[in-house]
């Protein structure tokens, strides 16, 4: 039993890297209208950058975050004014195949400027060590990890439901010509929208980096995991998304442990399901 | 749009068809390999192209079907060393994959269409990697050979030249894409294009679309599976990420290279991704940046390909307003 406690504990931090990069995406969706396949990449320049100036420049780690998710931020910027901008009325798979270039493009650059060798920083020395919980040494990091999950949560939640910016966002989401017309600057908005899913990702990936590696297919690994969980959340679902990184983070933590040989596979599973069923996602109103 | 080949167009599907056919005994043994890999790709990508660019359905997960025409050749000629039934078992399996796959992926459109087949085509991946008493897990399968093409009764020739082999894959690729060339042609194809442009229309039309969507689905299935078939003979192992959906991106790119709406595209597209990746990775390891730019430029400056250069000359344009005239006329038609 205690086995099993710890077990949800352990993916309970996993599903806190999921959310991060899937609520960038699904925020993305549900205001753009558009399938971001280069979001894996943002996560991954967020962990190469975090990684930078925290492990090579040797930057304090919070520091190190912030940095990254400007730099970050700038490089969806240029991603969304330079080129996605440009092609919003063209078919919605030529987008697709957009942002799929960028990836092709991230991919290699970040093999270019940091190599191809796996990069494991060590953990900042006040979030080094573990507590003993569940009869096993919970590491402090994980906790750490899955405080930040949390705060984001409640954080986006104020920003959509409390905020000004909140409702101009949601209403540029739920009808654009309409927002346009009462006079939303639907552009910025886009961009705006673009930058912080960015700037999510690479939260996701910077904090990640003394726990899990840095190397060049973390972000190909994350996005259909990104896509699993937005998917059985539904498409532009933020809520969605949040309970169904909880699901599947703690369902692969399980599954590593007890069939793993099926793990994978039945996750497929069920996405397809959902998308069959329930397409509008599992959690939809 | 009629079946006949301008003059010029005939004159030059023939000196290339005769230039492939001569092409061991003049070149060497990596030109030849080269030309296999070619086809391959152009197989795969003609039966993708049926699904992105003549019926609007674009797919991520044709990889599982390459997979399956892959691993179930394989299998066949491990146990019973028959090129025939090899290639044939492994087309066909990939067909009644694609069928069942179909029927449920063929339910949506759009997004959420490519997302299931991404699902889909994910999930044999899994198969692939996780099944290791059949599939040989991340070791993949491995000592295939290529065995003889044997017709009982008729004929045996040794493989043991990748020469021979070559002749194989040329005549197969051949006369998929003349398959391919009769069919979009067909009223089957031209339906299936009146779905792309108007489903609602079609639909009103009597056509039931689904089915039709089913058909292309199978016959795309059927089209990656003997792309994956014909790679166990050449390569003599499988292995699990060509099921992978990074492999469904390269009939993509190749169609995107060469352009969806022609229909020379995705051969055209699938020979200028072999030369590109070849000539890139004689200066730098790093040949998927290039691509990643050539997708880049191409989505932002030519979306319809490289072979809309040449289309566009060809045929005369409409005058503008011609076709929101027709579109006007139809709709008042329907209301």
């Amino acid at each position: 039993m205690e086995n099993f406690a710890f077990q949800g504990l352990i993916g309970l931090s996993l599903a806190m890297y999921l959310w991060l990069i899937s609520a960038g995406l699904t925020i993305i969706f549900g205001v753009l209208r558009i399938v971001n396949f280069a979001h894996g990449s943002l996560f991954m320049v967020g962990a190469y950058l975090a990684y930078t100036f925290y492990g090579q420049m040797g930057l304090p780690f919070g520091v190190a975050i912030l940095l990254s998710l400007v730099g970050t931020g700038l490089l969806g910027f240029a991603m969304e004014r330079g080129f996605l901008s440009r092609i919003y009325g063209v078919d919605e798979a030529y987008q697709l195949l957009l942002t799929f270039g960028f990836i092709l493009i991230l991919d290699d650059a970040v093999k270019i400027v940091w190599g191809g060798v796996f990069r494991i920083p060590p953990i900042p020395a006040f979030l080094d060590g573990a507590w003993p919980m569940f009869g096993r040494a919970f590491p402090v990091y994980n906790a750490f990890v899955i405080a930040v999950g949390l705060i984001v949560a409640v954080v986006l939640w104020a920003i959509f439901e409390k905020t000004w910016w909140g409702r101009i966002v949601r209403a540029t989401a739920s009808d654009r010509e309409m927002a346009s017309a009462i006079g939303v600057n639907v552009p910025r908005v886009f961009s705006g929208v673009f930058v912080f899913g960015a700037m999510l990702a690479a939260l996701g990936g910077a904090i990640g980096i003394p726990v899990r590696v840095v190397a060049p297919g973390i972000g190909s690994a994350m996005i259909i995991q990104a896509f699993i969980i937005t998917v059985i959340g539904g498409l532009g679902n933020l809520k969605g998304a949040f309970v169904s990184s909880l699901i599947v983070g703690v369902l692969s933590a399980f599954g590593t442990l007890y069939f793993p040989v099926f793990e994978l596979f039945f996750i497929f599973v069920i996405m397809a399901v959902v998308l069959l069923i329930r397409p509008q996602g599992l959690f939809a109103r | 749009v009629t079946g006949r080949l301008s003059p010029r167009a005939t004159i030059l599907v023939v000196l290339l068809v005769s230039a492939l056919f001569l092409l061991p005994w003049v070149a060497g043994k990596y030109p030849v390999y080269l030309a296999m890999q070619i086809l391959i790709l152009a197989v795969f990508s003609l039966g993708f192209n049926l699904l992105l660019g003549y019926t609007g359905l674009l797919s991520f997960g044709q990889a599982g079907f390459f997979a399956v025409g892959a691993y179930g050749c394989a299998k066949i000629l491990l146990a019973v060393p028959n090129l025939f039934l090899g290639i044939a078992g492994g087309v066909a399996a990939a067909g009644v994959a694609a069928f069942l796959l179909g029927i449920l992926s063929v339910r949506h459109t759009r997004i959420y269409f490519s997302m299931l087949t991404l699902a889909f085509g994910m999930m044999i991946y899994s198969i692939a990697w996780k099944w290791r008493d059949y599939t040989g897990g991340d070791d993949g399968l491995v000592g295939i050979p290529r065995a003889p093409l044997e017709i009982p009764g008729l004929v045996t020739i040794s493989m043991a030249a990748m020469e021979h082999y070559y002749y194989v894959v040329l005549v197969l690729s051949l006369a998929a894409i003349l398959a391919m060339y009769r069919l979009v042609r067909s009223p089957l194809g031209l339906t299936l294009q009146a779905i792309r442009d108007s489903e609602t229309r079609a639909a009103f039309a009597g056509v039931p679309v689904q089915k039709y969507r089913l058909f292309a689905f199978t016959i795309a299935g059927l089209y990656a599976g003997l792309a994956g078939a014909l790679l166990p003979p050449l390569e003599n192992t499988v292995t699990p990420p060509i099921a992978h959906w990074s492999t469904s991106a390269e009939p993509v790119l190749a169609t995107l290279l060469g352009g969806i709406h022609t229909f020379s595209g995705p051969i055209v597209g699938a020979f200028l991704f072999f030369v590109i990746k070849d000539v890139v990775m004689r200066f730098t390891e790093y040949w998927l940046i290039c691509f990643g730019i050539i997708v880049v430029a191409m989505v932002m400056g030519f979306p319809s390909g490289i072979m809309s250069i040449f289309e566009n000359r060809k045929r005369p344009v409409a005058p503008p307003g011609a076709d929101r005239a027709a579109k006007a006329a139809n709709s008042s038609g329907k209301a």
